[in-house]
């Protein structure tokens, strides 16, 4: 009897653990980890480009992450995106003026929605819209840019310029990346 | 002349065994499930078979998936980082071991540890008459028998899964952040960003419970049908690896061309 | 083929009767044509060589193995007619005692006794564990209800295989090969419980053995099998008196006879390459 007692609390303690992984990977480690949303309040934002943004992805505010994308839509008479964000309550004191970019994590990475904040003494209280925004950088929108400014050899101060934008941008960042080499 | 007319004269004879087999493994899987309902009666066996199979098999499950979970850690920091892109190394571990790495790994590991030993045991109690005395006790070996280990089978596979995947996440994440000084964030908010759960998460389970099935119904069938010698046992247990490792990764391509 | 008028006549009294059975296993010719009854509350012994399919005829009366013609009655059924359950009730009957025991290694000696009734009846435990202890008690092995079947001898691993066998009161128990590997204490000991089963319960036993002396001193009825065919028989002491060459030489253990000492091989000469120098 003792031994099949034993057994049983194995087994079980056995079936508990597995499950207990299965939410531990289904919870933490996937999308569901942002989806944890507490009383929050919605703010809302047009751009005419939102890129790849997608839905829950994240809004973050000198880079911590403060709420979610929870909606998306299109004004059809504006023919604009209309981005609503679920900001968590803890954070109610985001100036009036701030404005919200979409900007890409890493070169190749999920798009996400970064709240620059502004001077106001004035806070963003639910259903406000931001005023100032910037929309999706687009990859090809700056390949396109860029080989339009070096095609066009009557406008030196353009060229100079496209590459003015793209090159310090690429040069850290390849060193950032040659980093880890030497290891090698 | 002689011998190569024989030899000749053995390759369909192998290639219809083999086909014989396939079916009567077959007839085998559907008389087990027409016993399941009958072996709920014994449903404690099933918890002992759960312990054995399951909980018996823990050890090796966690440490080859830690181990599986660092190297995957160290590989992929490396190589992504010729990308610019190790802040998916997280990402990309989760992804290789949700959809593939952990439910196949896992079926090849309890193939070997737990699937022999399903053999060996059943083919022990056919050598020794322990069927047939069942059969002439009037109990169905299937029903209590191979039935218990079967939903055993079943039950515990998609949970050493879901362990393996959470220890070699944490041994990623060991190998990662805390010895390659990749940033914590970094590694948990992108591949919280980018897995799904019922894309990822859930179709991995899915795949290991039909792993589960395959797998202990090929060692069941093995064990049942064994020739009751000792030979016959040892061909047996072989066979089931063999058997259990192909019948997996096959599976595998099909269920993943279905589930994408 | 064997149709003795005393079968027939015996054939009411049967619960057994098995008419012109023939069984072909891996293209050898087993049973060619065998009739045989076994008369109720009787003691009867299945004898002969080795390989002659004893064992065998008994997997065709519990329905464990089809035979390819020929019909096996038991209790008034066919048994190769009935569905699963129907063939399942009539095993429930029969007590079957196998050669090496088959216990049920994970269980204890007391739930390898208890496993019948736990499987089909539905019964308090008290009434289990007083069951179980009264047929552990009657082959004397009470007092090792706690063991493992690892840790017993071959007859004590017998004599609980027999308690099992036992424990839902029989109609039939069959005994395969109860002697074999047992010593002399041991094989008494198996042989008086065997009388005594026959003799208190009233129990129709089939025993399969090739221990000339000691089945002697149960047996009511002897058949001798060999070559797929009933060779002979009767009463132990007829049987002994026996006249035909099979009986002959099965009771006074001849090295040569009709079971050839040699396997059936081509011309001893001709292998070895003399045949050629002789000529």
């Amino acid at each position: 009897m003792a031994q099949r007692q034993s057994y049983q609390i194995g087994t079980g303690l056995f079936i508990v653990l597995g499950f207990a992984a299965l939410a531990y990977l289904a919870t933490q480690t996937t999308s569901l980890a942002n989806y944890r949303q507490g009383d929050s309040y919605t703010l809302n934002v047009e751009y005419t480009n939102i890129g790849q943004l997608k839905l829950r992805a994240p809004v973050k505010l000198a880079g911590v992450r403060v709420g979610t994308v929870s909606a998306i839509e299109l004004e059809a008479d504006k023919l604009q995106a209309k981005v609503s964000l679920a900001i968590d309550r803890r954070f109610n004191k985001i100036p009036d003026d701030s404005s919200a970019a979409i900007f890409t994590s890493g070169l190749l990475g999920d798009q996400y929605v970064s709240i620059q904040p502004g001077g106001s003494p004035d806070s963003f209280k639910d259903g406000d819209q931001f005023v100032l925004m910037q929309n999706s950088m687009q990859l090809e929108e700056l390949i396109g840019k860029y080989l339009v400014g070096q095609g066009d050899a009557g406008k030196p101060g353009d060229k100079g310029s496209a590459k003015n934008e793209v090159q310090p941008e690429a040069k850290p960042d390849q060193k950032l990346e040659q980093k880890p080499e030497p290891k090698k | 002349m002689n011998a190569r007319m024989r030899a000749a004269g053995k390759i369909p004879s192998r290639f219809t065994e083999g086909l014989a087999q396939i079916g009567a493994c077959g007839i085998f899987g559907l008389q087990v499930l027409v016993a399941v309902p009958r072996s709920l009666r014994h449903f404690r066996e099933t918890i002992r078979q759960v312990w054995f199979v399951g909980a018996m098999s823990l050890v090796i499950i966690m440490t080859c998936g830690l181990f599986v979970g660092m190297v995957l850690g160290l590989q992929l920091y490396d190589v992504l980082s010729r990308f610019g892109a190790t802040a998916a190394s997280g990402t990309v571990v989760a992804f290789a071991l949700y959809r593939e790495l952990g439910p196949v790994v896992t079926a090849l590991l309890f193939a070997g540890r737990a699937g022999t030993s399903i053999t060996a045991e059943i083919g022990l109690m056919r050598a020794t008459d322990q069927i047939d005395a069942m059969e002439m006790m009037a109990v169905d070996p299937r029903a209590y028998v191979v039935a218990p280990r079967f939903l055993a089978g079943i039950i515990a596979m998609p949970l050493l899964a879901c362990l393996f995947n959470a220890l070699a996440i944490l041994g990623a994440h060991g190998v990662c952040v805390s010895w390659l000084g990749m940033d914590n964030g970094t590694f948990w908010s992108n591949m919280t960003s980018n897995i799904d759960v019922w894309k990822d998460v859930i179709n991995g389970v899915w795949k290991s419970v039909a792993f589960g099935a395959v797998c202990t119904l090929i060692a069941t069938f093995q064990g049942y049908t064994t020739a009751p010698t000792s030979e016959g046992v040892a061909y047996a247990t072989t066979r089931t690896v063999v058997f259990s490792s192909i019948a997996t990764l096959a599976l595998d391509f099909v269920m993943t061309a279905f589930l994408m | 083929m064997n149709p003795e008028p005393t079968i027939t006549a015996a054939a009411d009294d049967a619960l057994i009767s098995i008419r012109g059975l023939s069984t072909r296993l891996n293209g050898k010719t087993i049973f060619d044509g065998v009739d045989l009854d076994i008369r109720r509350g009787r003691i009867t012994a299945i004898m002969g060589p080795s390989g002659t399919g004893k064992t065998t005829l008994m997997r065709h009366i519990t329905g464990q193995l089809a035979p390819d013609a020929g019909e096996v009655i038991v209790d008034g059924q066919n048994v190769w007619r009935l569905g699963r359950d129907a063939l399942f009730a009539l095993r429930e009957k029969i007590g079957y005692l196998f050669q090496n025991s088959a216990l049920l290694t994970d269980y204890s000696v007391f739930e390898n006794v208890a496993f019948p009734l736990r499987q089909h009846l539905k019964l308090p435990e008290e009434l289990i564990r007083n069951l179980v202890l009264t047929k552990l008690q009657a082959v004397g092995l009470r007092g090792a209800a706690e063991l493992m079947p690892s840790e017993l001898s071959g007859g004590m691993m017998r004599r609980v295989a027999l308690a099992r066998a036992i424990v839902r009161d029989p109609m039939l128990i069959i005994y395969d090969e109860p002697f074999v590997g047992l010593d002399p204490v041991a094989l008494n000991q198996i042989l008086k419980l065997i009388r005594t089963l026959n003799e208190t319960l009233g129990v129709t036993s089939i025993l399969v053995a090739h221990e000339l002396a000691a089945v002697r001193q149960i047996a009511d009825q002897i058949y001798l099998l060999a070559a797929g065919k009933i060779a002979a028989h009767g009463a132990p002491d007829e049987l002994a008196r026996g006249e035909t060459p099979w009986t002959k030489q099965f009771f006074t253990g001849a090295i040569d006879g009709p079971v050839p000492f040699q396997y059936p091989a081509p011309d001893y000469a001709t292998e070895l390459g003399l045949a050629g120098s002789r000529a």
